[in-house]
């Protein structure tokens, strides 16, 4: 099935909150939804008979430098064989998103480290603990603007 | 008779265990010899690499940092990131890179199936098949030597192109080396197989359902091991793999059941078989031509971003390529086979005894410098 198809289905079930569609210019078409409803939709893309979006391909978190960071979902159909990426932005302040661990069991892991990397919040994520950095490391790395701290429980960070 | 009291005990399994494949510690819920939960403690070998490769000024300097990810398999993990940044400059790489990045990425799966296969025997036992597997091995890692001058990290497979043609005397001595390679695996199956310990030690243990598998993210051996036929290689071919006949293995019910350790221990064997016949057929049909003539001088790719996905050895590496118009990339993300399918692991040993979950873990075939990046 075609993405601006995918796009249709979404925009006649969910209305409101899927914000944008954009398939110029980048190498893969995405469509744009609101973070707090990316539950549903989800849940919508996963058990709907036309779409059957089985796995969660990669979920990445990116800092956009403008102020936003966004999560993108990369979901293919093992049944149907198609392909979407959804993106959600959130502002830097408050980058909150609920999360779709209870649609997806791939997505567990993967937010545990966008919240680890990017300090991004996964509402409902029912473990949201640190996972490659150590547990009482401060700041999010991955952030465009994170400092590395001088001193790590009063040892100094080498470089 | 007064009723014992009972409780669970925690026990820590790692950072610091021969079966642990590297650093993983693994926080063990015990009921006795049941173990009641798993929680894997992951991060010990971050590296940052999602970091690191932002800093860099050059998409190809990037290519150093990926060989490190998986380290046993760095051919997959090169041609996996070039994919990406060709798709993002959409640049087509002539057909003998394509082919002699066939050849390698294969023979790069053999050597990583035979560490697999190796070391699975050593956690639970055997020994003697581990020292076979890397003797065979050796020899893949002599014909990468010959090609690229690295044992392990090759930095060979380039954007747009190849480090290296391939030297004089390498298609001769591929052959003779799937010669040799052909009988030995009958002799890994007589030796380990189908051999009973092993067979009780690892069928129907670590039971892992289809419908799990996908859902938790698991690809590669393990996700066909289920008995899903789902290779990318075949699915959704990259680098001219429509063009080779071969077939992807899944799981049986003859030894155990669909889905537990055994299949997931058998699938890699039988896949080495089908990487032997793909080489072949590239080695066969290998065209001439100039590896480096598409291999752009300054790479700018345009404003836009690629999720680009291909048939490691453990399973789906993808790489996510975020490009701002520079000449460094903007985000560069990592969706590695091994940290998804380690994340299965609570799920199918829950139940299982504290000595199978040394089977278990072994099956997965993680390297925890792909799972910490």
């Amino acid at each position: 099935m075609e993405s601006s198809e995918i796009y249709e289905i979404l925009k006649n079930e969910f209305g409101e909150t899927i914000l944008e569609f954009k398939r110029d210019g980048v190498v893969e078409p995405y469509i744009v939804v609101a973070p707090d409803h990316i539950r549903d939709i989800a849940y919508f893309l996963r058990d709907d008979e036309r779409l059957q979006f089985t796995s969660l391909m990669c979920l990445s978190s990116v800092d956009y430098n403008d102020g936003t960071l966004g999560v993108v979902y990369h979901l293919h159909s093992m049944t149907l064989g198609h392909k979407i990426v959804l993106k959600v932005r959130v502002p830097k302040e408050a980058p909150h998103v609920q999360s779709v661990e209870a649609v997806w069991k791939a997505a567990n892991w993967h937010e545990r480290e966008a919240y680890d990397l990017m300090g991004i919040a996964f509402d409902g994520h029912p473990d949201l603990r640190r996972i490659l950095l150590p547990y009482d490391w401060e700041g999010h790395p991955l952030r465009k603007d994170y400092k590395v701290p001088e001193f790590y429980n009063g040892m100094k960070v080498p470089y | 008779m007064a009723e014992f009291r009972t409780e669970e005990m925690v026990l820590n399994m790692g950072p610091q265990h021969p079966s642990t494949h590297g650093v993983l510690r693994l926080e063990v819920v015990l009921d006795g010899e049941i173990v009641v939960n798993v929680v894997p403690h992951i991060g010990y070998l971050h590296r940052c690499f999602e970091k690191h490769a932002e800093a860099m000024t050059n998409y190809q300097q990037v290519i150093p940092y990926v060989d490190r990810m998986d380290y046993v398999t760095s051919m997959n993990n090169d041609l996996a990131y070039a994919l990406a940044v060709e798709k993002l400059l959409g640049i087509q790489v002539p057909e003998r890179v394509s082919y002699i990045r066939v050849i390698m990425a294969e023979l790069n799966r053999i050597a990583s199936h035979l560490i697999a296969i190796g070391t699975y025997g050593l956690d639970i036992g055997a020994f003697t098949p581990f020292l076979f597997c890397f003797r065979d091995r050796e020899l893949i890692l002599d014909l990468f030597e010959m090609t690229c001058g690295a044992r392990l990290l090759y930095n060979y497979i380039w954007v747009g192109g190849l480090s290296h043609d391939l030297p004089d005397g390498f298609v001769e001595k591929a052959r003779a080396f799937i010669k040799t390679f052909r009988p030995n695996i009958k002799e890994l199956n007589d030796l380990l197989s189908y051999n009973k310990i092993f067979i009780d030690r690892t069928a129907n243990i670590g039971v892992l359902p289809a419908d799990v598998a996908i859902n938790y993210g698991v690809t590669g051996p393990m996700l066909r091991a289920s008995g899903v036929r789902w290779d990318l290689r075949k699915n959704d071919p990259y680098s001219l793999y429509e063009r080779f006949d071969f077939e992807i293995p899944v799981g049986t019910n003859d030894i155990g059941v669909v889905g537990d350790s055994w299949n997931r221990y058998m699938v890699r064997v039988r896949e080495m078989e089908q990487s032997l016949n793909i080489i072949e057929q590239a080695l066969d049909n290998l065209p001439s031509g100039d590896v480096k003539s598409a291999i752009p001088k300054r790479i700018r790719p345009p404003v836009g971003e690629a999720y680009v996905r291909s048939e490691s050895p453990k399973g789906e590496l993808g790489f996510y390529v975020i490009s701002d118009g520079s000449g460094s990339p903007f985000r560069v993300k990592a969706r590695s086979p091994s940290f998804c399918n380690l994340s299965v692991l609570p799920e199918i040993s829950r139940g299982a005894m504290v000595a199978d979950l040394v089977a278990i873990l072994g099956s997965i075939d993680i390297v925890l410098g792909e799972v910490d990046r």
